[in-house]
């Protein structure tokens, strides 16, 4: 007998909504282009994801160079390494992780996932590419302005971020917070989507709690995203305003460059609290897919289900909820009542609780498993080794007595690239990895693949476990050349140029991913449906990849969970989630 | 919404009521909220996400209006209008905030209509709840002019704290903005409505799904949230 693990199969209720009549395609343009079809529209994502990320990762050896090398290339000024920094931060935070986890995973696991046969809103769907696409577009036009981009910090504090000492203060700073307001529309319609989808068009069987974890993590991020990212949209607009028409939100009476500026009456604090209302849950938006992702990728390659699937769910609810009220630990140094330090120095703490849920539980699951160590396998582990690296540091860092001497410096850079740089970065691998063969039909390659692996992940820690020790020796931040410094000894420098050979080594191994995803699309092994043995939905598609409706003439019925993985007594080593318990045919199950 | 069409041969068992009803539709599968569209699940969760953009607003407008060091002009006096020889104050605004409230109870009776399938009542009714958004944003431009007139600009006014102008024309022009593409929309739907789109199921121009009359529904609640929002713009800008 099969083991069905929170209720009995006593009968799949009925069908509550007829079929929806999808749009049909007619011509190329409509397929390929403005397609409404949401893995369509997810690699479409995915890809300009992507190609906005390759240029982060060039900005970010740049950074490399000069902090390794200081003095050595002239070409790269002060201004310009602000420059640098702001673009690098911004296009890797929002438009490389915010838009491949839920524009790219989100629209194409969402609707295979629960048994849908796309998005409720496929033409909505669309437009959020096309107005992401958009944003894009207007973010990487300011490299090509008078002025260049703006060099403000990705966190845009004004008053500095308007003023004529910060470079791209005429041009770059306006078209930011454009493409950041056109991101923000942009992603709320995709958003509204995949919230709507995960709520309202399950497939028959498929409870919340038979959702796979991937789906949990995207669709609690989703929302998470819909409440936060307006804070963003305001901040963006009094910013502009500020900018453009000569408002003080934002900015107090200042003396610029020797002149009293029209300014006057304004808070830079309001500025950075609605920034950080959207900030610090923005930081969980990328976090919480990643957990699903990983999730989902330990269970499949250690062949055991999930342990504490419910706790993992709850666990996710709980971060989700919490992380709304922990913004101001980004602003122990702004000056804040001491008692506002002390709460939000404990609700911090207390994220880690539920965070902690989530480590056990991984570890536990592959505790006495069939651990495979395949690519998404040892990504996975690299998650967690990461994720609880950076995870411990932030313990130091949401103490305001142990922030406050940290703060500003390279500890802080190393403690966020380790939690919301690699250990997400690990998860898009990871996932990418793993659900490849589904929407293309064929393996990566698996010596590309652990080539890929090994140097990214001993890579990453070759820059970013020594930054702790330059953070602590008190080395700033955001400083173009740190020069003769009493406290900084010259052993320092020859970490920074050994972290920078390394960023080197790293960038050029992506390099070589990009190529695995191309070769791959010709040359790869044939995958066939379900190369993984994996008991999740959207491996039970009757074409690989899947075809326009997903599921062929009837949609699928779920009897069970996402991890039945080494059922006793069963054929395989999983049972899909629609395959019916002994005794019931598919048919059979109910009219 | 617009394909989600109850199949009726099969009697749903019945649901418990209360806390327990609502336990049991999240645990159950396909939908979380039972007898609710996609279409309409989809408008609430994006007036939810709305919801936030304004307190956003409002609270940054609140902050700084209680830390600003200078006086912060009196909105009796500002919003005062002369009439005859008498000067009373926030009478506009009175007007304004009465033809806005009004606008929801024509737009509740054009929701009825529609699901009476009442082609021209409806219609009717919608254009009404239109005409009365198009006189809000009319009398909110003869607002903004008569203070632009008056000297009050976003960086600065006669009476004290910048923040004034700035709040006053970010945040009236944001709500005013959300009023006008309601009319549009309202407009839009009202002409469907009219021309029958929604009895012969015609197709959308642009999604290609069938229409339904559900839409005037859903427009509806856009409009009540739009109505909603001026009330807490109202108490907290003008009568603070």
């Amino acid at each position: 007998m099969v083991d069905v693990p929170f209720d009995t199969v006593a009968g799949v209720p009925p069908a509550e909504v007829g079929e929806v009549e999808l749009y049909h395609p007619r011509s190329w343009w409509t397929r390929y282009v403005f397609s409404q079809d949401a893995k369509v529209i997810a690699i479409q994502y995915s890809i300009t994801a992507m190609s906005i990320g390759m240029v982060a990762l060039v900005l970010s050896w740049l950074m490399r160079l000069q902090l390794g090398f200081p003095g050595t290339f002239s070409f790269i000024d002060p201004n310009q390494y602000l420059q640098f920094i702001t673009m690098h931060g911004m296009i890797m935070v929002i438009y490389l992780l915010t838009a491949l986890f839920l524009g790219g995973f989100g629209n194409y696991l969402i609707p295979l996932m629960v048994g849908a046969r796309d998005m409720v809103f496929p033409y909505v769907n669309m437009l959020s590419y096309w107005v992401y696409l958009l944003a894009v577009v207007v973010l990487a036009s300011t490299f090509f302005v008078p002025g260049g981009p703006t060099g403000a910090g990705w966190t845009l504090y004004p008053p500095q971020a308007i003023l004529s000492g910060t470079p791209g203060q005429d041009w770059g700073i306006v078209l930011m917070l454009v493409s950041l307001i056109l991101f923000i529309i942009g992603f709320t319609m995709g958003g509204l989507n995949y919230v709507v989808t995960v709520l309202q068009a399950r497939t028959r069987g498929m409870t919340l709690m038979r959702l796979p974890l991937t789906v949990w993590g995207i669709f609690t991020a989703t929302v998470m995203a819909l409440l936060a990212f307006p804070a963003l949209l305001v901040a963006s607009v009094m910013l502009l305003l500020d900018r453009l028409l000569g408002t003080s939100f934002f900015m107090p009476t200042l003396v610029e460059m020797g002149t009293l500026t029209k300014y006057g009456g304004g808070s830079p604090i309001l500025f950075q609290h609605l920034f950080w209302f959207f900030g610090h849950p923005e930081v969980y938006i990328v976090a919480l897919p990643a957990f699903g992702i990983i999730s989902d990728l330990i269970s499949v390659h250690a062949r055991k289900n999930i342990f504490g699937y419910r706790m993992m769910v709850w666990a996710i609810v709980a971060i989700g909820a919490l992380s709304f009220v922990v913004w101001a630990h980004h602003m122990y140094v702004s000056g804040m009542h001491p008692y506002f330090g002390f709460f939000f120095a404990t609700t911090t703490l207390i994220i880690a609780v539920p965070t902690a849920i989530k480590v056990y539980n991984w570890v536990l699951t592959l505790w006495r498993g069939d651990i495979h160590l395949t690519i998404p396998m040892l990504f996975a582990l690299a998650f967690i080794i990461t994720f609880v690296n950076g995870g411990l540091t932030g313990l130091f860092l949401g103490n305001v007595v142990v922030d406050v001497p940290l703060s500003d410096t390279m500890f802080v850079v190393a403690h966020f690239h380790m939690v919301m740089g690699i250990a997400p970065i690990m998860a898009v691998f990871g996932g990418l990895y793993h659900w490849y063969p589904k929407v293309t039909g064929r393996m990566l390659n698996e010596a590309l693949g652990r080539f890929h692996f090994w140097v990214s992940f001993l890579g990453a820690y070759a820059i970013f476990f020594p930054m702790h020790y330059l953070g602590l020796l008190g080395m700033p931040r955001r400083y173009h050349d740190i020069g003769e410094t009493a406290f900084v000894p010259a052993s320092a420098h020859d970490l920074n140029a050994f972290m920078s050979v390394a960023a080197l080594i790293v960038g050029f191994a992506q390099l070589v991913f990009l190529f695995n995803l191309i070769w791959s699309l010709f040359k790869g092994r044939e995958a066939g449906g379900n190369p993984w043995g994996a008991a999740s939905l959207e491996w039970q598609t009757p074409e690989t990849p899947p075809g326009h409706g997903n599921w062929g003439k009837d949609l699928p019925i779920v009897y069970r969970w996402a991890y039945d993985y080494s059922v006793p007594g069963t054929a395989m080593d999983f049972v899909p989630q629609n395959e019916p318990p002994a005794g019931l045919s598919a048919q059979g199950a109910h009219p | 919404m617009a394909e989600t069409v109850l199949i009726n041969q099969v009697e749903p068992p019945a649901r418990p009521a209360g806390w327990r009803g609502i336990a049991a539709d999240w645990s159950s599968d396909q939908r979380a909220f039972k007898n609710v569209s996609w279409g309409k699940a989809m408008m609430w969760i994006f007036l939810l996400s709305d919801t936030f953009i304004f307190s956003c607003f409002l609270l940054a407008y609140m902050t700084a209006r209680m830390s600003t060091t200078v006086p912060w002009p009196n909105p009796s006096e500002v919003f005062a209008l002369t009439i005859g020889d008498k000067n009373i104050p926030l009478i506009l605004i009175a007007i304004m905030t009465f033809i806005l409230i009004s606008s929801s109870g024509t737009m509740a009776m054009a929701v009825n209509f529609g699901y009476r399938r009442d082609r021209v009542k409806t219609a009717a009714l919608m254009l009404a709840t239109a005409a009365f958004g198009a006189t809000f944003v009319g009398m909110q431009a003869f607002e903004w002019t008569k203070l632009i007139m008056e000297g009050v600009r976003p960086w600065g006014n006669p009476w004290g704290a910048a923040q004034f102008g700035s709040s006053f024309f970010m945040i009236t022009g944001f709500h005013g903005t959300h009023v006008t593409i309601g009319v549009i929309f309202l407009i839009a739907i009202a002409r469907k409505v009219l021309r029958g789109d929604f009895d012969v199921e015609r197709r959308g121009f642009f999604t290609s799904r069938k229409g339904h009359y559900e839409i005037v529904e859903i427009t509806g609640l856009y409009w009540h949230f739009v109505d909603l929002v001026w009330v807490f713009i109202f108490a907290l800008f003008y009568l603070w």
